[in-house]
């Protein structure tokens, strides 16, 4: 017999799933609705995310009036956070991108303190212990690599504890990227990797980040597990991460959560130069919020009633946040201070120049 | 003539650039409908297509890295990088590939690259938004690293560049973007690479400085009214070590100003070749001004961080108490 002559076999051969629970009207499927989910968790669901954005409606007219640097909505995006925030245990720990304002706030993080990183303070990334997670990453991609290290640390310290990171849709083309599913899957290390796919990477649209037909086939490469979920849909997210973080302890789970950014890149963009006004009312359409307002309401477990004093007491909750921030003092000394473990003489040396000059205020 | 500011010159150039040779090519993260986020590159795309201004996926080790792939085969890339924090994602391909092809090969490959990249701070931008990393890829070697200060420099480097053989970073501060307006010639021009600008004669001190401390110098010393010779390096590497030593002997006092953190920075290449050159024609030793040694803060804290006149004009009455 003649070695390489014969018929082509397959190799490989891999799928997809696609989950969606709740569909655009409300309507759930029972059979893959999860059990623990009753109405009050659903309920506590939909508060979150209305809170979410009420936030981001409060930062957004904030930094219109400089009262924030630049800031990074989540707009049409709050399914995926709080879905999947809502779906960790207590011990488990979140590695977040820059667009997961609802993880830290289901996650417990003072709200304040997220308003202080958007104002421009490094005291906006001191995030306490019990919260669980770990400061934004701005530059795109890179806190992936870090997902699997730490998740490589709860394995080696024998800890039960899912580690759960999040990526852009541009974020997936990155090498970090790769590297991170690829380790993680070597090291079989307990990581549920979610791609918050919001069809847009500033103005580079999901068809040109990617020829791939699905971003959650790359864990393919990596032979990791992999789903596709509405990303619109809370539950859908909360069930699909659920299961993940449960089969964590055998390995690593993809995640991709498929929804739209409603809003602006960040405050610096223009998104009316790239991008039709019809897809973003199309999206519109199918908003995530309305989408479990409509599904609890259909169950008579919401009015507008309810409503109405739920939008009243997070006006203040909101309010609150901006009081608490902008009470904030910076001190220069801070950006000293922390440098190394301790001030070397060259940072002793500059920071007395730096009070001489930068106090001083009028002529030279 | 047109009135340019340094978005409108750099965007100029790359037209220019573009429509003389069919060999450019500009790529990058929304360079192409968006205009890019500086708006540097609106309109190319109306203008060129997709296939010479090319919106990438978002991975700036595949931007620089198959912009040396296409330069290695006669094309002439203009990649863009979003912002210079992360061109360092692409450091590999710069320090590895980039820099040493032509030496490497003993000149039988090189790559005519010019990559663009928005530098400094100074304008409340989020963290990674603002660094001034001139030094570590001037280090190097192998690089040639410019940073115009204003628009008639940047359109001359820029064509310069993008018609020569070597691997350049061209640094544009952002600060400077749409600081002011320039008359400058409509037509394609080159201002030479290696060579410092003599901003203004002076008899006093010599103060070495670029990018976005060319507008701060030039503030103290109309204050002061000091009689100062103000060099713009406009080309950080290769240095213009002439111009420098020159100034140096003729003023006998030299101080040097970036934005950058002050420790192992150009000041401190500056004053070595200085030293060097020139040691026994000073009066006093080379002062340096820079930012504290340390990462850029965030926005809130960055006026605590960036060199303000006061800074400069006290070092100013240092060097000249000495
Ligand atoms: C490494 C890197 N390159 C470029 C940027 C500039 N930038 C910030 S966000 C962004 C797009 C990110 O898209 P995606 O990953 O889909 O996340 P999204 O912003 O949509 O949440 C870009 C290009 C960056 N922050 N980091
Ligand atoms: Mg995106």
């Amino acid at each position: 017999m003649l070695l390489g002559v014969g018929v082509l076999g397959s190799a490989y051969k891999g799928e997809i799933k696609y989950l969606q629970i709740i569909d655009e009207s409300g309507n759930a499927d029972d059979s893959l609705f999860p059990r623990d989910l009753a109405d009050p968790k659903v309920i506590e669901m939909y508060k979150a995310m209305m809170l979410a954005r009420a936030i981001d409606t409060k930062i957004l007219s904030l930094q219109r009036q400089g009262r924030t640097a630049t800031y990074a909505p989540g707009l049409g995006e709050e399914a995926v956070q709080i879905g999947s925030a809502m779906a960790m245990r207590k011990e488990d720990i979140f590695v977040p991108a820059f667009r997961q304002g609802g993880v830290y706030l289901v996650r417990g993080l003072p709200m304040e303190v997220l308003l202080l990183y958007w104002m421009g303070y490094e005291e906006g990334n001191i995030i306490p212990k019990e919260v669980n997670g770990f400061p934004m990453a701005v530059p795109v991609s890179t806190q992936m690599p870090h997902s699997a290290g730490i998740a490589f640390a709860q394995m080696y310290k024998s800890r039960d504890v899912a580690v759960v990171s999040y990526v852009g849709d541009g974020g997936t083309s990155e090498g970090d990227f790769y590297e991170a599913l690829n380790f993680a899957g070597v090291w079989k290390a307990p990581l549920v990797a979610i791609i918050q796919n919001n069809q847009w990477a500033i103005s580079v649209p999901r068809s040109k980040q990617s020829a791939a037909r699905t971003l959650a086939q790359k864990a393919i490469a990596a032979g990791i597990n992999a789903v596709q979920v509405d990303g619109n849909d809370v539950v859908a997210v909360y069930s699909a991460v659920r299961d993940a973080i449960e089969n964590s302890k055998k390995g690593p789970t993809l995640i991709e959560c498929v929804t739209y950014r409603i809003g602006m890149h960040t405050t610096s963009d223009d998104p009316t130069k790239y991008r039709s006004d019809s897809e973003v009312e199309e999206w519109k359409g199918k908003d995530p919020i309305l989408r479990i307002k409509a599904y609890l309401s259909k169950r008579g477990a919401w009015d507008d009633t309810k409503e109405k004093a739920l939008v009243e007491e997070q006006a203040k909750t909101v309010d609150d946040m901006v009081e608490k921030a902008e009470a904030f003092k910076p001190d220069p000394k801070n950006i000293f201070e922390h440098v190394y473990g301790s001030v070397s003489e060259t940072l002793k040396k500059e920071m007395n120049e730096a009070e001489a000059s930068y106090f001083w205020q009028g002529e030279i | 003539m047109m009135l340019a500011n340094m978005v409108t010159a750099i965007n100029n150039a790359l037209e220019l650039l573009l429509r003389e040779n069919e060999e450019v090519v500009l790529l990058g993260e929304d360079i192409g409908k968006d205009g890019g986020v500086f708006r540097v590159t609106e309109g190319l795309f109306d203008k060129f297509g997709e296939r010479r201004v090319i919106d990438t996926p978002l991975a700036e080790s595949g931007i620089i890295g198959t912009a040396i792939g296409m330069a290695l085969s006669g094309l002439r890339p203009i990649p863009e990088i979003q912002f210079a924090g992360f061109m360092y994602l692409g450091f590999s391909q710069l320090v590895n590939h980039a820099a040493r092809y032509r030496s490497r090969t003993r000149a039988t490959r090189t790559v005519p690259m010019v990559v663009r990249t928005p530098v400094s701070g100074g304008v409340r931008s989020l963290e990674h938004h603002s660094e001034s990393p001139e030094a570590l890829y001037s280090h190097a070697g192998g690089l040639v690293v410019l940073e115009p200060s204003n628009p008639y420099d940047a359109k001359g480097l820029l064509i310069k560049a993008g018609r020569g053989g070597d691997p350049v970073l061209f640094l544009e501060p952002t600060r400077l973007y749409r600081l002011f307006k320039q008359e400058i010639p409509e037509e394609a021009y080159e201002v030479p690479i290696g060579k410092a600008n003599i901003l203004s004669e002076g008899e006093d001190l010599t103060i070495i400085t670029y990018g976005t401390m060319i507008p701060v110098v030039k503030d103290v010393v109309e204050k002061r009214k000091l009689s100062a010779e103000v060099v713009d390096l406009r080309t950080i590497n290769p240095l213009d070590n002439e111009t420098i030593v020159e100034s140096a002997k003729k003023t006998g006092r030299v101080l040097v100003v970036h934005e950058a953190p002050r420790s192992f920075g150009v000041g401190a290449e500056v004053a070595a070749v200085i030293a060097e050159e020139a040691m026994f024609e000073l009066q006093a030793p080379v002062i340096r001004v820079g930012a504290p040694s340390m990462p850029y803060p965030f926005p809130g804290y960055e006026k605590y961080y960036v060199p303000n006149e006061k800074k400069i004009s006290d070092a100013v009455s240092r060097l000249l108490s000495l």
